[in-house]
């Protein structure tokens, strides 16, 4: 896309982001998820796996759909300053997909978590792999974090014992709704890394390849019966 | 004990999370499934007591009556109801109640229906809600919970016995090849020793819930149902039930210490071993003659110590048969086919009527491919309440 003036102020200003090495994790079932950072051409696949969950509203599914298809929309459009998209796919099909964005030196503000293949703790994974990404290649201090849905509230909130601010800082609100933010600070991340983050550096270059083109899920188990292009 | 008593039907939901569903309805799906399978939803009318199993409808759910609510709900008045709360063995207690009415001669058909709708709260909340059952004093108020006891326990059987992290997860990976093939189960996917003992990152896809148990030695939270019909074989109801019956050989029950510290050695499962052993003599069977078996696995601890208790393994020894693979369906004795609480999940009321239900599956031969044990006779079902303080056992026998 031709870069004129007009565009150019559309764009926020951006800051040159330190990319996120890629790795691998065995799940529980054996599969090996690669996760990597996701590249704007990959922007086409990720949004057509998002789609079809729009119209779930169990587990909220509906509310994340929605706002992580505006974000990868956004980022792939320019229209977001700083975020970043990792994925984690399984033989090149998405598992699950996570958005961020990093907001100025030392501060993170996580955006959504979004789970495909259920059952094998991929969200948990990636959100570990987003937060990695944060603190230990961004280099941030500490990363906003709020949750839209019950379960993504048991899983940050209270499964990584995220400080919660809002009373020591009423005004500090996150940029998703203005819901009280939470916060993951380094000192915390250093403490539940070992048992929260993993996977192997550096992916063996066929499997790395098994994930330069993402393809998007046939099947979902949140949409039973439903099944891509039928 | 003469009469003959029998199930002629069963129900059961897929276990999961039915949070979005009111407790009594997932307890009526069940129960009309039951019915379905015994004949027909006109069978209701013959019912002569309804049974409901439930542990904790009053904090989970902040919902009291669940029987009449239940009869309602199906339209059954007049029909007597009336819940039973035993902790996670409220649906063995139920089937056993049930069974008394039946034997009492008080009734001739008994609907057992149990359920639990956990996951409206979070999984520490829930914890919390079933720490409940432990002592008050002793126990709950000193910050034990279920998974905090089992890990002790499971550490104590370590120490004491040999076995090892890895062998946990043996379990697991039995159980959830077994879940993985049951349309019911509440997480069907099977998962590998590499994956969860073995390999780089198992640390954390297997993490650590209360060391030494890990997210694969301990039971999902799981919202479910599951029901049962019972029939006095030999009164003139009987003939009205098209199915041949599974006969309830043997169902006892035993108690044990609310505090598990005034066990003389907290390895040794009394209630457990006694409950077995009146069973074994009711039905008139021994260890040798369960063809499998659906052990409550909370923690996969507890299958390993209630395969001893039951007499399968010498004291100590279990896990060894879990490597030797002797509890997979084509070993020397099957235990979990039905994945376990630890893969099909543990809606605690609802588990000991499930257990029951998996029993009359396999010794119907209604198994799915791959699951169903070759030509069984007997089925065992040991139901857990408390810390093993309150267990019942069932027999049940293709005739
Ligand atoms: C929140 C979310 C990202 C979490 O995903 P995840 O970490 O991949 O979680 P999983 O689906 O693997 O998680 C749990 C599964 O593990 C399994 N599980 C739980 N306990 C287990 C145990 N002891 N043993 C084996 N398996 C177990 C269950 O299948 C459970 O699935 P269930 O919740 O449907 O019962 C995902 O639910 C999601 O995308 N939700 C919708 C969007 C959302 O809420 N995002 C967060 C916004 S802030």
């Amino acid at each position: 896309m031709a870069i004129d003036a007009l565009e150019a102020k559309l764009r926020p200003p951006a800051d040159v982001l330190a990319p996120y090495p890629s790795k691998l994790i065995t799940l529980a079932s054996g599969e090996q998820m690669v996760v990597r950072e996701a590249r704007l051409a990959d922007a086409g696949a990720l949004l057509g796996t998002v789609y079809p969950l729009l119209g779930v509203p169990k587990d909220y599914y509906d509310i994340v759909a929605a706002r992580m298809y505006s974000e990868i929309l956004g980022w792939f459009r320019y229209r977001v300053a700083n975020e970043f998209v990792i994925v984690g796919a399984i033989d090149g099909v998405i598992a699950g997909i996570v958005t961020s964005r990093h907001v100025k030196a030392g501060l993170g503000m996580s955006l959504h978590t979004l789970t495909i293949k259920r059952g094998l703790r991929v969200g948990a994974q990636l959100f570990a792999a987003k937060m990695e990404h944060h603190i230990d290649y961004l280099g941030e201090d500490e990363v906003h974090i709020v949750a839209e849905s019950p379960i993504g509230f048991k899983r940050w909130m209270i499964e990584y014992e995220l400080e919660d601010r809002s009373a020591m800082y009423p005004d500090l609100r996150h940029e998703l709704g203005g819901v009280p933010t939470f916060t993951l600070t380094r000192k915390l991340w250093e403490a539940v890394k070992p048992v929260k983050c993993t996977g192997v550096r550096p992916v063996p270059a066929e499997l790395l390849k098994t994930a330069d083109k993402l393809i998007m899920p046939d099947e979902y188990v949140q949409l039973p019966g439903w099944k891509r292009g039928a | 004990m003469s009469a003959r008593i029998g199930i002629v039907g069963i129900g059961h939901c897929r276990f999961g999370n039915s949070s979005e569903y009111d407790l009594v309805d997932v307890i009526a799906y069940s129960a009309n499934d039951a019915f379905r399978d015994a004949g027909g939803l006109h069978l209701r009318k013959e019912v002569d007591q309804v049974l409901v199993g439930n542990m904790a409808a009053g904090m989970f759910n902040h919902q009291t009556s669940v029987a009449s609510a239940l009869i309602s709900r199906m339209d059954m008045e007049p029909c007597p109801a009336e819940l039973v709360e035993n902790g996670p063995a409220s649906g063995a207690s139920a089937i056993r109640l049930g069974y008394m009415a039946i034997a009492s001669g008080m009734a001739d058909v008994v609907l057992v229906a149990a359920g639990e709708v956990m996951r409206v709260v979070s999984g520490w909340e829930a914890t919390n809600i079933v720490a409940t059952m432990a002592h008050t004093e002793a126990e709950y108020n000193m910050g034990l919970t279920l998974p905090g006891f089992a890990g002790m326990f499971t550490r104590l059987y370590m120490e004491k016995y040999g076995m090892t992290e890895r062998d946990l997860a043996l379990v697991a990976v039995k159980d959830h090849d077994n879940g993985a093939k049951n349309i019911y189960s509440h997480v069907q996917l099977p998962v590998t020793i590499e994956a969860i003992a073995d390999g780089e990152n198992a640390n954390v896809v297997n993490n650590y819930v209360a060391e030494p148990l890990r997210m694969y030695s301990t039971c999902p939270i799981s919202d479910g149902s599951a029901a049962v019909i019972l029939v006095n074989m030999d009164s003139p109801k009987a003939k009205l039930f098209p199915k041949k019956p599974i006969r309830i050989a043997g169902i006892a029950s035993a108690t044990d210490t609310h505090c598990v510290h005034n066990r003389k050695d907290p390895l040794v499962l009394d209630a457990v071993r006694i409950s077995a052993e009146k069973a074994y003599k009711m039905a008139g069977v021994g260890p040798k003659d369960i063809s499998l078996a659906e052990l409550h696995d909370a923690f996969v601890i507890f299958e390993l110590l209630n395969s001893e208790e039951v007499g399968f393994f010498e004291r100590g020894k279990s896990f060894l048969g879990v490597r030797n693979r002797e509890t997979e369906i084509g070993g020397r004795i099957p235990i979990n086919t039905s994945g376990g609480l630890k893969a099909k999940g543990h809606p605690v009321g609802a588990t000991g009527v499930s257990q029951v239900v998996e029993l009359v599956r396999q010794l119907r031969g209604e198994a799915e491919e791959g699951r169903q044990v070759k030509d069984p006779k007997y089925g065992m079902a040991v139901n857990f309440g408390g810390f093993g303080n309150n267990v019942v056992t069932t027999i049940l026998a293709k005739d």
